[in-house]
Formats: C-alpha cells, structure tokens, sequence
C-alpha cells in the first residue's frame, strides 16, 4: 500500500514570523503538484484538532517556526522521536502546546505516523501583530521546501511544479494570501501593533 | 455561605497561591488566590497575560475580508468568529440571507458547538475529575458492570473492550512518555473516582477523539474544507444541487446530506449514551463537591441562539436575557445596540481611555494599551511575584451589563432558557437533577445543582444535546425547502460596495461555545473603520471594575476548600469548566511555558 504524506503548515499568520509554516505550506500549493496519496494542509493554530490528520498518515512533514534561541532565520531540522521531545522543550506560542499534545495523543490512540520530519526556522519577530514574515524568515521558505521536496523524494514522493494552465485553488481564503494580506495592513499610526511590555520591552514606551 | 461578589468582601491577609500559567487551557493565564489557615480561598485575581489585538489588524480592510481575519485568532473559535464577523456586516449593510444559509449556517455553527463542547470535556476538563493513573488499577469485568448500569444502550461495555484499553494506557505509561497525562497531581486526594470509573472515562477519552473527527466533516460538506471553512457574507459558501452527482468541490447533493445527516445520529447517540451519563456519573461521585457556582448564582447573560425563524429572537431554542441578583422570576431584556447596556471598563485592565474613568460601549470601544503595575506589586515588570489587584492588572478588559458582572457561557443560557419556560430545556434539567438526587440520595434543589463547578460541566452537555437534537431538525426543514425548489444559498445584492451607505454599523452577536459574543463593526467609504468584539472569555475572566465588582472566574474560586494549595487541582477544576479561551480575550505571547503549571505560594 502506498504511504500516506501529510504536509501540513502550522502557526499563527497574523503574528509575523509565527506564520513561517503556514507560509510555507501555501508556496508548496501555488507552485507543486503532488500525487494522491499526499496532503498539504493548512493547520493553523487548530491543536487537538489536527490529531486525525495525523493518525492518517505514514510520513508526516511538519512546518512550523521555532524559537530555539538562534539567530533569526536559521533553519533546523528534526527528525522522528526528537520531534515531540523537541517541541517539549521550549516553546514559544500557543500552537507548540497544541501540537505536541497532538503527537502524544496520536502515540496513546496507536495512530502514529513511521516517520516525521519537522523543518522549522527560528523567527525574528513574533511581537508585530498584523505583520508579515521578516525578510531573514521570509528567505527561508524555499530552501524549506525543498529541504522537504528531497526528503520526500527519498521516499518515492516526488512534487512536481505546477503547469502553467493549471488553476490554484488556495488553501486559505485569497484575503489571507501573502500578498493580500501585506498590502491591506492598516499603518501603525491607525493600529498599535505591539505586546505585552514584560515579554516584548521593546518599542513600548510604557514599559 | 454567599460567595462576596466585590472586592470590599474579599480577605487577601492570607497565604498567596499564584498559578501561572493556567494550563489545559486555550491562551495564557495566570491565577492568584489567598488561602486561610483551613485552606479555603478567600481572594481570587485572575489575570489574562497577553495583550488582546483582534481588533487592530482590522482597520482599513475590505468588511467582506473580516472574517477570514478573525477565524485566525485562535485555534479553537475559528467559526464563532467567522459567523459573528459576518452578522455584524450583514447587519450594518442591512443584507437578508436566505432560509437554506440561515439553515446551514445553523447546521455549521452547532457542529462547532458539539466538537467544541465534547473536546473540551473529554480531552481537557475529565482530567480534573478522572485519574488515569489510577485506571491502571481497575478491574476491565467490574469496569464493564459499570458501563452496562450507567448507560445500557452504549455498544462498547465489554470486559475485553475495557481490557485492551487499560493494556493501551500502560503501555503508554510505561513507555515513560506520560505525555497527554504527564502533568497530573494523580496521588492528591482531590480525585475521588474508583478505578473501574477512571477506566470507563479513559475509554471515552479515546471514544470521543474517533467521534469528533467524523462530525467535523460537517464543516467540510457546508464550508469547503476543514480546519478553517468558509464563511461567506450574504449566505452560506456552497451551492446546492440535490441531483448533483460531482466529486469534491461540486455542489452540496442528496449523498453528501445523508452524510451530514448520518454524522448527527453518531453524535447524537453518543452525546445521549455516553457524554451525559458520563458528566452525571462523575457529579453523583463528586457530589459534596458543588463549589464553583460564583457569579452564575446572581447574574448571567445570554444574547441567545438558533432562531428557528430567521429574524425573530423571540424563536431561540435558547432565548436572549438577563437576570441580576439571582432572581430567576425576572428576566430582563438585553439590547446590545444601546449604549448604556454592555460596556467595557478599563480601570483594572492594561489599557487607557482618553476620557478616563467610564465605560465604552463597543461602537465606541478604544484599545490602547497601558501597562503599569500597582505599588504593591511583588517583583519587577518582567518577573512579578505577585500582583497589586487594586491596580492595573490584567490584559482583559471588564465588559459589564447595565453595570453589573454577569457569567456568560452554556450555564448561563440554560439558567436563561430554565427560567424562560423553555420545555425543551427545563425535561433536560430536571431529568439530570432527579437522575443526580436518586444516584446520591440527596435533595437538592435545581438553584444550588446548576449554579455549581458540576453544574457548570453538566449545562455544557445538555447544549450539546440540544444541538444535535435541534440538527436534525434543521436538516429536515433544509430538505424540505430545497424539494419545493429553492436552491439559494446566497445574496449577492449588496455585495458590491458602490451599493453601499458611505457610513454603516452594525452588531453580530452569537452564543459561541464559550458564551456571549458579540462583534461591533463601523463601516465607512467601504472599509473597516473600527472593529470591536466582546468575547465570552472577557465576561467570564474579567478583572474588577471602577465599583470593584468582581468576574466570575474570580467569584468562582471563592469559599472552595483545598486539599493541598500547592496542588491546585480545585482551582483549575472550576475555572477549566468555564472552558476558558484566553487567546481570544487577551493577545499571544508568552515567557518560555513550561507544560506544568508554576504554583508559588508565599
């Protein structure tokens, strides 16, 4: 039987860099086709919620941005029983939380994918609401992606491009593409784009 | 005793308990509480850390575009958001839907509900109840003895079923790798169930993840895909044709309906044999345990839900309302256009308002933060030890009706509903109630049952009920009106913005899975011009306001006894019950979380 792919995006895209994953996942829609048995998914923060897509799967390729304190836009990449104890260890959001419960309950149901891969980027910014990826983050998702073309290429999964006359379907709504949703941003004049001063001192002048 | 329900009542001399973070929660949120020398809590504080900008991305954008936004705000209120988002513009821009969008939508917005409220009880409040440690223990035959008188209609009660469950949890246990159940106190008095119950519920743990995956597909057949479906201002984002006999991404036809309505009976079967028995079992074990009950003993609030008649409230399954000093013979009318009923305060929230000390109702809300820490405050900005609760001190801002803290949540639409005369919901009540008195022996009356932690859980899972009940109506009334040749899902009439007003405002409310929620929208030259939601978990988890009335997270934890403080498994059994979703209220980012919850008592 043919091994199951799950591709599958996950983070924040209205916090900067927290979007890396989700970004990532939507180049690989607008500019690949995949056979079959793959899916790519847009898994947002959805946590617990994303647990069948992975008890379906043989070979699960996560991406996700990943603050393990190196300098921005360095990508690490994590295979297999390291990927849970490493998204234990430290963790930046809400979605790691999720995700790593999603692995462990995948391991208590039986339904655990052979074999995992997560590729992540270490972020430069989280703390910018309404922002998009920074330049060093930004310049990662392609060499991302093909960290995972290759990987998967070694498993006989191979992601052609896409043909020109081949309509994309997004996988998010249009008004949340890249592009859309950069240009749409309101200036910081109309809209304070910061966090919480103990956590995030800079450019609080309150703090 | 009565629970005080303003800071003037409150004792902060004693032993101070902070948790931070509250975990097995949605978001980032930290608890204060004083212990007395018998160890019941005297002052609570409850403090969302993260700064809340749901709002501010907004500004500028296309109205059409908002929900698309606000579906991302957290992970587990996606379609609350998106349906409230587009009531709002759907109300400013005065567009009416059609009967199979007001169906559909119904139909999406309780699957949500149902996935919602069976997740959160089986996957992240059983913990505070069921001990899986301790279902190691349980003998599978009495196990299966149990299953039979609980629930005698549910399929999976054999000995070996329960057998191979409890093989599984070992082995999962002993493989080292606790994970789900790493972070436990399993050894604390607290827990109260017998093995063969812990055994029963871990078994449904595993029941309910199979369930929740299926019912979700709902939202694929009616929104495109899941997770994240679309939503769609002037209807519903499918086409409909019954003879339609496409692949995915064609028409919704009469096979993926039988499909959804397949999906109903499962959930329906297992909400009744499963979710409730399992919810009353627990309660009749814990039943010297009905603390919790807090604010929902005085004031609730509902903005009521699932019109059968599209446009007219006084249809809701669960009606809109009001009651105040705990007098269930009045029900009082809730308006949420007017600007002297819900209003937000600010005085104990990291914000300011150019005006000072009043409150905003939201078409006039402000965000801008302000973070300052009272002179009694413990520790430095980055690392407070403890918190000055007569100051500033929590991103959450205080939302109050007419003045007054109110309770929010499926509790709270049920005490609305019981008191309304609703039959529906008044056969549920007191079904559970009389099931709970005859398995404990007591005498409890309806008031004191419902307005507790148990009680709390328990509302959840008759909402449950009644949506999937209610589904099934909805499906028949949408077959109906497609068989006598309506096949609308949508109106596009005003979809242009050339046929809009160059000003507009509107108000989308909901009854989302964690309680009132409501969406204010200013809309000017065709773009957003100011954006406000008052979410559920803004009521429930607000912070004192200018008269120091308390929230009902903070009234909650009051007068309850704990085993051992420095275990705070009492305080995150009641405010998990709330389901509380501080992503929503307050904004991401957190220090470096550890999964355990820090306690620090002084």
């Amino acid at each position: 039987m043919q091994k199951r792919v799950l591709i599958l995006g996950i983070g924040n895209l209205l916090w900067a860099d927290e979007g890396f994953g989700v970004r990532c996942v939507e180049h690989i829609n607008q500019r690949y086709s995949w056979p079959e048995n793959v899916t790519v998914l847009d898994g947002g923060t959805q946590g617990l919620y994303l647990v069948q897509f992975v008890q379906e799967c043989d070979v699960l390729v996560v991406f996700d941005a990943i603050d393990y304190g190196l300098e921005p836009g360095t990508v690490k990449v994590i295979r297999d029983d390291d990927v849970p104890k490493f998204m234990g260890a430290k963790k930046m959001s809400l979605h790691q939380t999720g995700f790593q419960e999603v692995l462990s309950t995948a391991a208590f149901t039986g339904s655990y994918p052979a074999e995992l891969i997560l590729i992540g980027c270490q972020p430069e910014a989280l703390e910018d609401f309404g922002g998009s990826l920074r330049d060093v983050v930004r310049a990662q998702i392609e060499p991302c992606v093909e960290i995972a073309k290759t990987y998967l290429a070694e498993r006989d999964v191979v992601l052609e491009p896409k043909s020109k006359d081949l309509t994309v379907e997004s996988l998010s709504p249009d008004q949340l593409s890249m592009e859309i949703y950069e240009s749409g941003r309101p200036a910081e004049s109309q809209a304070y784009r910061y966090g919480d001063a103990r956590f995030i001192p800079v450019d609080n002048k309150d703090a | 005793m009565t629970v005080p329900l303003n800071a003037s009542g409150l004792d902060n001399s004693g032993r101070r308990i902070v948790v931070d973070p509250v975990t097995r929660i949605e978001g980032h949120m930290r608890c204060e509480v004083n212990v007395d020398s018998n160890n019941i809590i005297r002052n609570a504080v409850s403090t969302g850390t993260m700064w809340r900008g749901l709002e501010v991305i907004l500004k500028g954008r296309d109205p059409r575009d908002a929900w698309a936004f606000v579906e991302r705000i957290c992970g587990v209120c996606t379609g609350c958001h998106a349906l409230t988002s587009v009531r709002a513009v759907e109300d400013a821009l005065g567009i009416e839907i059609p009967y199979n969008a007001h169906l559909i939508r119904h139909l999406m917005d309780k699957t949500l509900n149902i996935h919602d409220h069976i997740v959160h009880f089986y996957h992240l409040h059983a913990l505070d109840w069921v001990n899986p440690v301790n279902a190691l223990k349980a003998d599978p035959k009495a196990t299966s003895e149990l299953q039979q008188a609980v629930s005698p209609a549910h399929p999976k009660s054999s000995p070996g079923y329960f057998r191979d469950v409890q093989n599984r949890l070992k082995k999962f246990v002993e493989s080292g790798q606790l994970g789900i159940f790493a972070n436990g106190y399993w050894d604390n008095p607290a827990y109260k169930l017998p093995p063969e119950a812990d055994l029963m519920a871990v078994a449904h743990y595993l029941e309910a993840l199979d369930l929740q995956k299926e019912v979700v597909k709902i939202h694929t057949i009616f929104g495109g895909k899941n997770p994240h479906p679309n939503y769609l201002v002037g209807g519903v984002a499918c086409a409909i044709n019954l003879d339609d006999v496409g692949a995915a991404g064609a028409p919704v036809n009469m096979t993926s309906l039988n499909f959804v309505l397949a999906r109903i009976r499962e959930a329906q079967e297992f909400t009744k044999n499963v979710y409730i028995p399992d919810v009353l079992a627990i309660g009749g074990i814990y039943k010297d345990w009905l603390y919790g009950g807090g604010l929902s003993a005085s004031n609730v609030l509902s903005y009521g839900t699932h019109t059968v008649i599209p446009g007219d409230k006084s249809t809701d399954l669960l009606p809109a309302g009001a009651i105040i000093n705990g007098n269930w013979n009045e029900i009082l009318p809730v308006d949420v256009r007017d600007p002297n009923e819900v209003q937000e305060f600010v005085d104990h929230s990291w914000y300011e308002y150019a005006e000072g000390k009043k409150g905003l109702h939201p078409w006039d809300g402000d965000t801008s933060p302000k973070f300052e820490l009272g002179p009694k405050t413990k520790g430095t900005k980055t690392n407070i030890k403890e918190l000055d609760e007569a100051h500033k001190y929590s991103w959450i801002k205080a939302p109050r009706w007419k003045g007054h803290a109110m309770e929010v949540g499926p509790l709270a639409r049920y005490i609305i509903a019981y008191n309304s005369g609703r039959e529906y919901v008044i056969e549920q009540v007191d079904r559970s109630l009389s099931a709970f008195n005859q398995a404990t022996g007591l005498d409890l009356g309806v008031k004191p049952f419902l307005t507790s932690t148990i009680g709390r859980t328990l509302a959840r899972a008759l909402d449950c009920e009644l949506c999937v009940d209610s589904m099934v109506d909805d499906w028949n009334a949408l077959i109906n009106n497609i068989k006598n040749g309506d096949s609308s899902t949508a109106n596009v009439e005003k979809w242009d913005p050339s046929t809009w007003p160059k000003e507009a405002k509107g108000v989308g409310t909901n009854e989302a899975p964690r309680g009132a929620l409501g969406h204010w929208i200013k809309i000017k030259d065709g773009k957003i011009e100011n954006y406000q939601a008052v979410v559920p978990t803004t009521w429930n988890g607000s912070p004192r306001d200018s008269d120091g009335n308390i929230g009902a997270f903070e009234a909650s934890l009051l007068n309850t006894p704990m085993e051992r403080p420095e275990e705070p498994v009492e305080i995150l059994r009641t405010l998990h019950s709330f389901d509380p979703c501080l992503a929503c209220s307050t904004h991401v980012m957190s220090e470096d979380g550890q999964e355990m919850s820090r306690v620090k008592i002084r």
